[in-house]
């Protein structure tokens, strides 16, 4: 099963958000999808998942989706663990009512993502993070070969960022599914990805493994601001490569 | 919303508690009923009134000959089984609405359906039609109401919830305007009270005919849509959350509306427009056991049973003179919403 984009172009409002987009990610590889804010990331993630129309191309993708949907998007007020048993609805089917298996399934879920102490708590009243976790729990229980997560970092603290990366890493390397994400930090990329996508301005798309599409002049086009690379000590004797934005002009630093 | 989170907790807890919240309202509704068939101008003892129904069970045969057999099993009876299919019917597709328009302050009376179900019964009593043939017309012009609905919603393919509400409100509009004309051509002293009288919704009319005509639909329709209470869940999360999680939301929401159709004309028909039941039931059901309505849903259907019943008997016994049902709901119906309504902003902080 392949997951990608064909000569896609959407039209919205009398303007195309973007045109001859193609990418293809493989089986068990992560693909994350960087633009600034507005450049079409979201959209391109709604028409890989159809629920945004094509205008031309084609999408290629399973019928069964595991989705993360943006953070602010979600105002479930059910029980944590109502939510995540939510993911097993393609096969409770239209008339049906989740059984003990579904549950087993969704706390099977709950446990991977480390948080079946919440399963009984309503996730309108968790935190961002928790409830990040929990549709992530949720979208593991659908059960799909393909996850896909929009801007999964962006509402996060950076101890839960931290956290959710470290679970799509492990996720990644586990190479059981295939992993679509939109950030807007290269980092999450870097940390997370095999292949990155950029949604330039005005120029075709570029589409790379990491380490050749997250290079310093392709990131400073795409930002519209200097990027560089940096290798920080891992603690054991390694580096481990960091992109930083640098703001400032020559000689104008704070004194 | 404090007791939302006892009743998500899983395992005896949960069964014991929603037994006891279930037996409560059965039993609530049990006492409603009995009072209902005990009340009236004409009252009957309890155990008097339930021998004759057990009478009638074991021998359905049999013809009522005495007075009091003939007011509890032909007036009161069919009444209480209008006023019960109504109430929980109403009161199921106002908690499905809610939840696939994601918004709790939708009721059955917005998608055109009452009042197109309205103009169809006016029609038929201006033009001296009665009985099944009423029936019909009143619920042809609901379904109607909602296949315009539909049409207008429909725009590039797409239909948005949103465009379905206001859709919704201009064909209420048209057809309020088009109940108002017959209302102006009808005769004064003829068919205008009539049309009046049954607009304002009343349940006086029931007789075991109007059951068997109105019944089906009210039964088969609230059934469906309770069936359906856990995809009502995921439609609630939203078009794609839905969408990604295997449910076909467009699809989905027009079976929720035909539903909702077949319910709301078969009681326009049989009682004219009773308002508020599908607006205020559902918010007090949520109230008592949370969001999910795999519980909120079925006992909206036996709050809304019990509040017709308990209304309708109001209606018929408050005053020598019958009170029309439907004002009666508003005028209890509307105070109870504006308590709920500073409540649930006051509890979110707004």
């Amino acid at each position: 099963m392949t997951v990608a984009l064909h000569g896609a172009g959407v039209h919205l409002g009398g303007r195309w958000i973007f045109r001859n987009l193609n990418f293809t990610v493989a089986p068990g590889r992560s693909l994350a999808i960087l633009g600034p804010n507005g450049r079409g990331k979201t959209t391109a993630l709604h028409a890989l998942l159809g629920f945004q129309s094509l205008a031309e191309g084609r999408r290629d993708a399973p019928e069964r989706v595991g989705y993360v949907p943006q953070l602010l998007a979600s105002h479930a007020p059910y029980a944590l663990r109502d939510v995540v048993v939510m993911g097993r609805c393609a096969r409770i089917g239209l008339f049906g009512q989740p059984k003990s298996e579904d549950y087993r399934a969704a706390d099977a879920a709950m446990e991977r993502i480390g948080i079946a102490d919440l399963a009984t708590k309503p996730f309108d009243r968790l935190s961002g993070g928790e409830r990040q976790m929990g549709l992530l729990a949720r979208a593991l229980a659908t059960g799909a070969k393909l996850l896909v997560l929009d801007e999964p970092g962006s509402a996060l603290d950076l101890k839960n960022q931290g956290r959710l990366l470290r679970l799509l890493h492990e996720l990644r390397r586990s190479r059981t599914m295939t992993i679509v994400f939109t950030t807007h930090d290269p980092n999450h990329a870097l940390f997370a990805a095999d292949e990155a996508l950029l949604l330039l301005a005005d120029a075709p798309a570029v589409l790379g493994s990491v380490e050749t599409a997250l290079s310093e002049s392709q990131l400073s086009r795409l930002y519209d601001v200097p990027m560089h690379h940096l290798r920080l000590p891992d603690g054991v004797g390694g580096a481990v490569p960091v992109i930083v934005p640098h703001h400032h002009g020559p000689g104008e630093q704070r004194s | 919303m404090a007791l939302a989170t006892t009743a998500d907790i899983a395992g005896p807890k949960r069964w014991s508690r929603r037994v006891l919240v279930g037996s409560g309202l059965i039993g609530l509704l049990a006492a409603a009923v009995l009072v209902g068939l005990c009340a009236g101008q004409f009252p009957v003892s309890p155990s008097r009134s339930l021998a004759i129904i057990g009478v009638a069970i074991l021998d359905p045969l049999a013809a009522p000959s005495l007075m009091e057999e003939r007011i509890v099993l032909l007036v009161r009876l069919p009444r209480l089984l209008l006023a019960m299919f109504a109430g929980a019917g109403l009161a199921v597709c106002g908690g499905a609405l809610q939840s696939v328009f994601r918004n709790p302050l939708v009721s059955p009376q917005i998608l055109g359906i009452s009042p197109g179900a309205a103009f169809g019964g006016a029609l038929a009593i201006l033009l001296g039609i009665s009985g099944l043939p009423l029936l019909g017309l009143s619920f042809a012009c609901g379904l109607g109401a909602l296949v315009v609905v539909g049409w207008i919603a429909r725009i590039n393919g797409r239909t948005e919830p949103v465009t379905v509400l206001l859709a919704g409100l201009v064909v209420g509009a048209l057809f309020t305007a088009l109940v108002s004309l017959i209302q102006f051509v009808a005769d004064p002293n003829g068919s205008l009270p009539a049309i009046v009288y049954w607009l304002m919704g009343s349940l006086a009319g029931a007789t075991w005919e109007r059951v068997w005509l109105a019944a089906p639909g009210m039964l088969i329709g609230t059934l469906v849509l309770l069936a359906l209470r856990f995809r009502l869940n995921v439609l609630a999360l939203g078009e794609n959350e839905a969408r990604s999680l295997g449910a076909r939301p467009e699809r989905e929401r027009w079976l929720v509306f035909g539903l909702v159709a077949v319910v709301v004309a078969s009681s326009v028909a049989v009682s004219g427009v009773i308002g508020w039941v599908g607006l205020v039931i559902p918010h007090i059901s949520r109230l008592l056991v949370g969001h999910d309505q795999r519980l909120a849903l079925p006992v909206s259907a036996l709050l809304g049973a019990t509040f017709m019943v308990v209304a309708d008997t109001l209606a018929r016994t408050a005053t020598t003179a019958e009170i029309p049902l439907g004002i009666l709901t508003a005028i209890v119906g509307a105070p109870i919403f504006a308590l709920l309504l500073r409540r649930h902003y006051g509890e979110r902080g707004v």
